[in-house]
């Protein structure tokens, strides 16, 4: 029989005032007792809504029922048998929309914490589990994915479990992609990334660093010199976008990418580092999503006053609502309904201040969402040393320019088959942000499986 | 890793590194450029091709110390590794089609500045060397540059190499005694190039100027080597590194330049204090 309390165990978090000055990870994970008792809380029905909410289709009833037992390994594996990155989506999936979403609990009260369970399942099998992954016997057959962000992982990982022998090409000099530059430790920490990439290597897959498809070698190369039967790109999301107003460059303008890079990949936070890092006082995030919040509370950490500047209201921000609320108990100030126009500078070129106009919300748009207006004669001016412009990616055009016949949309993101990931070019595949533009992790990893089940489908009879 | 092969001093704070690195050999084009880390912990920083050896898969850097990593580099000896090393990035020079250039290099800008001379002169275009340092302790390349140019007009601050004056005085006398070029390609401190570009546009000559701004991932991702360029935001990593030089914001490109100055000289120092304590091995 079920537990019935109403409401999901509550996660243990760092105190907000700490954590505000510290990298650490914010959620601390459920212990071995509050893992059960909240697994005891699926109802294990029978239509199973939150398997249809999962993109990689993870068999979530059945690994909860194995938790709610002590079973924790157990729960593990079949996790595994869908996801190959658990203890990244345990922490970084967005469950509210998807899962959890669905979950029948959620009716009257809160759904099952299945998130929170996911990662216990997967830390624990980290720390636990005494036996490396099985290599599977090769099947003979070369793949190249091209990025190491989750949509390659994912792919490269079903694929190496099925024996095909995978190479995975990462332009920087770390695999993980937006797990490793983006997501900041606090929220995913670089060694749990690491840990699923070495168990992706003892899989037998090999990772090379340092190799910029398109530049250093090309697709057409990596078929026709290299021996690989198929391609899947993953190269995520492109260029920063900007707002186009006077000031932009100024110093102490960062693209998000640019500052969370920084301080993620880069390790600028920390004071023997060697990639510099601007030591703002007065910090504005423009932008709404889960990138702003991070960019905002990475900025906090450096010790800087962070306001968030959204041009709709608070209802509208499309991050996760979990990330906001702690974002704003870390004192992360929004200011809504508020639409940066220019950046002033000091006489040294440095951002001195921020004019912005207010807004209004008036039809709804093309996304659905409420048309923010500007509320003529509103501007006024705030003091800011640093802004940083979350406002997304327009797909970097590098593969684009390099590999013929390979088709993308008048905005650049590439042309596939939905239920297959099949690009304009034979055996070229792609998914995640470089198809869909900005999106999440989880999404980007069903992508990744889809085109390892179409790859598998193509080669296995050959 | 990659393995420094052969390592000369070309001046004292200008260094020539040939390092093994066969597939960015293989692709590398004048213009190009590859991005180093030195060690584990460090930073990224892009260095334009200087030359390249597809055969023996070695591809040639120079740089000038001017802050920590470099420094770092420059402690590397033959047979040491560079840590990270990958490329070749941004778009190659264009040089189809020009019948006579002026090349114009100014300092450690003329490493980059050969390679181009040197495939502009190998594909039968007239090309002029206008090469300006310093003082003739700090000249680079001097016999490489007499090898790839038709003619070569060597210039220093000082007057001890060449002649007394900027590189601008040279092309400027050169283009009013009538010397008509397709194009100017100017690569050097961007003082230099910003005063290239405002000459030839009094004269209406096509300039393709070279930036290397601050970077980090140098495939299209942080954007923070972003220029305004005809009014516009590119990126220097995917969209150049050269663009038409009378369309470069120079002030803007000065000023960004500039961002982690204090950061850098501090660095640098407490590089230098560390290797000075002996507790590092070079």
């Amino acid at each position: 029989m079920a537990d019935m309390r109403p409401d999901k165990h509550p996660m243990p978090v760092q105190d907000a005032v700490i954590r505000s000055h510290n990298f650490g990870e914010v959620a601390l994970g459920y212990s071995e007792e509050t893992a059960i008792a909240e697994a005891k809380r699926c109802l294990n029905c029978r239509h199973k809504p939150c398997i249809a909410g999962c993109p990689v289709k993870i068999h979530i009833p059945e690994f909860i029922q194995e938790m709610s037992q002590g079973n924790f390994e157990a729960a593990y594996q079949i996790i595994a048998r869908s996801s190959a990155l658990p203890a990244v989506c345990g922490r970084v999936c967005p469950q509210e929309t998807q899962c959890e979403g669905r979950c029948v609990r959620g009716i009257k009260g809160e759904p099952v914490a299945i998130g929170r369970l996911e990662r216990f399942a997967a830390d624990w099998h980290m720390t636990h589990a005494e036996t490396a992954p099985q290599r599977p016997a090769s099947n003979g057959h070369k793949v190249a994915v091209i990025g190491s962000g989750p949509s390659s992982l994912t792919c490269a990982g079903d694929l190496a479990r099925l024996g095909y022998e995978v190479t995975v090409f990462e332009a920087l000099h770390l695999a993980g992609g937006v797990l490793v530059y983006g997501i900041p430790e606090f929220r995913l920490p670089k060694s749990i990334v690491q840990k699923e990439i070495d168990a992706l290597i003892a899989m037998g897959v090999t990772i090379r660093t340092n190799v910029v498809i398109g530049r250093t070698i090309t697709i057409d190369e990596l078929m026709q010199e290299h021996g690989f039967e198929a391609v899947f790109i993953g190269t995520g999301a492109g260029l920063p976008k900007f707002m186009g107003i006077p000031g932009e460059n100024l110093k102490g303008v960062y693209s998000a990418n640019e500052f969370l890079t920084r301080i993620n990949l880069m390790k600028a936070y920390k004071p023997d580092a060697s990639t510099p890092i601007q030591q703002a006082k007065k910090v504005a995030v423009v932008g709404g999503g889960n990138v702003a919040m991070d960019a905002a509370r990475c900025a906090r950490r450096l010790g800087a006053d962070v306001t968030v500047i959204y041009r709709r209201t608070e209802a509208e921000l499309p991050a996760r609502r979990e990330e906001v609320e702690h974002a704003m108990e870390e004192g992360v100030v929004f200011r809504f309904l508020t639409n940066p126009v220019s950046i002033a500078g000091d006489s040294n070129g440095w951002v001195q201040s921020v004019r912005c106009q207010e807004m209004t919300l008036g039809e709804p748009d093309a996304s659905g969402r409420r048309r923010p207006v500007a509320v003529e004669g509103s501007e006024s001016d705030t003091e800011m040393d640093c802004v940083i412009m979350a406002l997304g990616t327009s797909p970097n055009p590098l593969i684009k320019d390099t590999t013929s016949g390979l088709e993308t949309t008048r905005w650049g993101g590439i042309v596939v088959t939905e239920d297959t990931g099949l690009t304009s070019r034979e055996n070229v595949y792609a998914g995640g942000d470089a198809v869909t533009g900005a999106a999440t992790v989880i999404l980007a990893m069903g992508a990744g499986k889809t085109a390892a089940a179409a790859i598998h489908d193509v080669l296995k009879d050959r | 890793m990659n393995t420094i092969v052969c390592k000369k001093v070309l001046n004292p704070s200008v260094t020539l590194m040939e390092v093994d690195a066969p597939l960015v050999a293989a692709k590398a084009q004048p213009g190009q450029f590859i991005i180093l880390r030195v060690d584990e912990n460090g930073e990224r920083i892009p260095l334009t091709v200087a030359d390249y050896d597809r055969e023996k898969g070695t591809v040639t850097i120079i740089f000038q110390v001017v802050g920590a990593t470099t420094e770092k580099l420059n402690r590397l000896e033959t047979g040491d590794c560079i840590h990270d090393f990958v490329g070749p990035l941004g778009r190659a020079t264009h040089t189809e089609g020009l019948k006579k250039v002026a090349v114009v290099g100014g300092g450690v800008g003329c490493a980059i500045a050969y390679p181009v001379a040197k495939k502009l002169h190998q594909q039968g275009a007239e090309v002029h060397a206008i090469v300006g340092f310093r003082n003739r302790d700090l000249v680079v390349l001097e016999d490489e540059f007499a090898r790839a140019s038709t003619r070569m007009f060597p210039m220093s601050d000082d007057g001890s190499w060449g002649e007394k004056g900027l590189v601008t005085d040279a092309l400027r006398r050169l283009i009013e005694s009538g010397e008509q070029y397709d194009e100017v390609i100017t690569i050097g401190p961007l003082p230099m190039m910003k005063f290239v570009c405002l000459l030839t546009k009094e004269y209406g000559i096509r300039t393709i100027a070279s930036m290397n701004p601050i970077m980090i991932d140098g495939t299209g991702m942080c954007g923070g080597c972003r220029l305004t360029v005809g009014g516009k935001t590119r990126f220097a990593c995917v969209d150049g590194p050269e663009f038409d030089g009378h369309e470069i914001d120079f002030d803007e490109a000065i000023a960004r330049s500039q961002t982690y100055r204090a950061f850098e000289r501090h660095a640098h120092e407490e590089t230098c204090n560390l290797f000075k304590g002996g507790d590092v091995h070079g």
